[in-house]
């Protein structure tokens, strides 16, 4: 197997986290290549069953990228996806993944940098815990 | 000749299971006897006395419908999963251990080992000095003496051979067990892969009424002093209901219980547990929740004590996430 090198599925957000990671992309800021996104009208929408199937697949991160806290287009799309995530994580715990592969920010419109820093931060956290034990399972 | 002008074939056979299903076939009272009268069962091992070396001897196809309980945890169980599949023209996976793993499933959270080990080394009602485990072979003085593999984890009918239909339930209701012995001898069966149950969820057979729901605590059906009469999960109560496919004409709620996924997922949803956290974190939430810290809803979420208990009950071993990760 050559290098490791993290596969992150990235649910973002149509309103705050994608209008996001289009300013980092626009303003040309630098954040590695390794995150797949998803524009999704609002966080809200991340049905906990489309991390499980990433995971399942292979998917070594998972994040989900929202409006900050009261800023949500539609008023508590973002607040129930705080809780499902959380939701998830005890769930995920228990089966022995580790949760810290799904990863829940706030990002608004105006915040490219920090859409690269999440992902460069993620990128370097799911370098040191390696890859997906789920890897190649369903191949 | 064809299934209408004859007696059905019929056999039925039990992996890992509890015998419920068993029963649920005799609950069908009386009409048994229609069900005896109508077809030869050929494989029974809990009614009929036949064995396996009966079933090898048939030709590939000779049974028309065999219902397969249980999950499948051992070789002898696997080994007649082939076996009754190669032999049988239809193969139900019947109730939610044959279907989706089951209760027996739940034993995914742990391995062979840790089983073995809790069986028969380690708990307060058992002494085994010698630390004797089941093996494969054990040599006495009369010969050796044979048991079957114990799989590492447990597996439903379908990640084992191939299924034609699925009657899930714990057990399946008699109504679902009549509608698929019918479709079967008068011939008019669902396309292969079918949930012989409708599409629609646990709540819209439920009687009690909903409204607009939020949900700020969640307590165990022992906290409750009197459940009333409106829908248990606007009680507090955690019921899997709108995760849940119907069917069962929502039985455990005529009677106060809640339900706890016996049924499966609901029509198109790959993952019964996944559906119900985003159905319970979507209603769970406390007033004013902008200016509540996170603390706060982990508070809330410690109600749920028990996560793959309660929103895999039946389903971790077809789950996405189907066990507890090594490591």
């Amino acid at each position: 197997m050559s290098e490791y090198d993290p596969n992150i599925i990235a649910f973002l957000c149509n309103w705050c986290a994608y209008a996001g990671a289009d300013l980092a992309g626009t303003s040309r800021l630098k954040y590695p290549s390794n995150v797949k996104s998803i524009r999704i009208m609002c966080s809200g929408r991340v049905d906990p069953v489309f991390i499980l199937e990433a995971l399942r697949e292979g998917a070594d991160g998972i994040l989900v990228a929202g409006c900050h806290p009261g800023d949500c287009h539609y008023q508590s799309g973002n607040y129930k996806t705080n809780r499902k995530i959380r939701l998830l994580w005890r769930l995920l715990r228990e089966l022995n993944m580790d949760p810290e592969r799904v990863r829940f920010e706030h990002i608004s419109a105006s915040e490219g940098q920090k859409f690269a820093d999440v992902v460069t931060d993620f990128v370097n956290e799911l370098k040191v815990m390696g890859p997906n034990p789920l890897k190649g399972e369903c191949q | 000749m064809p299934v209408t002008e004859r007696k059905l074939k019929f056999a039925f056979y039990w992996g890992a299971s509890c015998g419920g299903c068993e029963i649920a076939v005799l609950d069908i009272d009386e009409k048994i006897l229609d069900v005896a009268a109508a077809a030869d069962i050929l494989f029974w091992p809990v009614a009929v006395d036949t064995k396996y070396s009966d079933v090898e001897a048939m030709e590939d196809g000779f049974i028309d419908v065999c219902f397969f309980n249980g999950a499948i945890r051992t070789s002898e169980q696997e080994e007649l999963a082939h076996l009754l599949r190669r032999k049988s023209g239809c193969l139900v996976a019947f109730g939610s251990c044959a279907a989706m793993g089951g209760i027996p499933g739940l034993a995914n959270l742990a391995n062979r080992d840790k089983i073995f080990e809790t069986a028969y080394l380690d708990n307060p009602s058992t002494s085994n000095p010698g630390r004797t485990l089941p093996s494969k072979e054990s040599r006495v003085k009369e010969g050796t003496l044979t048991l079957p593999e114990f799989h590492d984890r447990v597996r439903a009918l379908h990640q084992v051979t191939d299924v034609d239909y699925f009657l899930p339930g714990c057990p399946p209701p008699t109504n679902l067990i009549l509608e698929a012995v019918n479709a079967v001898i008068k011939g008019e069966l669902p396309p292969k892969g079918s949930v012989i149950a409708p599409e629609k969820s646990v709540c819209e057979e439920c009687r009690f009424e909903k409204s607009e729901k939020m949900l700020t605590e969640i307590r165990r059906i022992y906290e409750v002093e009197k459940v009333e009469d409106r829908c248990l999960l606007e009680q507090g109560i955690i019921c899997l209901g709108p995760a849940t496919r119907g069917g069962c004409s929502a039985r455990c709620l005529d009677a106060y219980m809640p339900c706890t996924g016996c049924g499966g997922p609901t029509p198109n949803s790959m993952d019964q547990g996944g559906k119900m956290i985003s159905a319970l974190a979507s209603i769970l939430g406390l007033e004013g929740e902008e200016a509540l810290p996170d603390e706060e809803i982990e508070r809330l979420l410690d109600g749920i004590v028990d996560p793959v208990g309660t929103f895999y009950k039946y389903g971790l071993a077809a789950a996405l996430i189907n066990r507890r990760l090594e490591g």
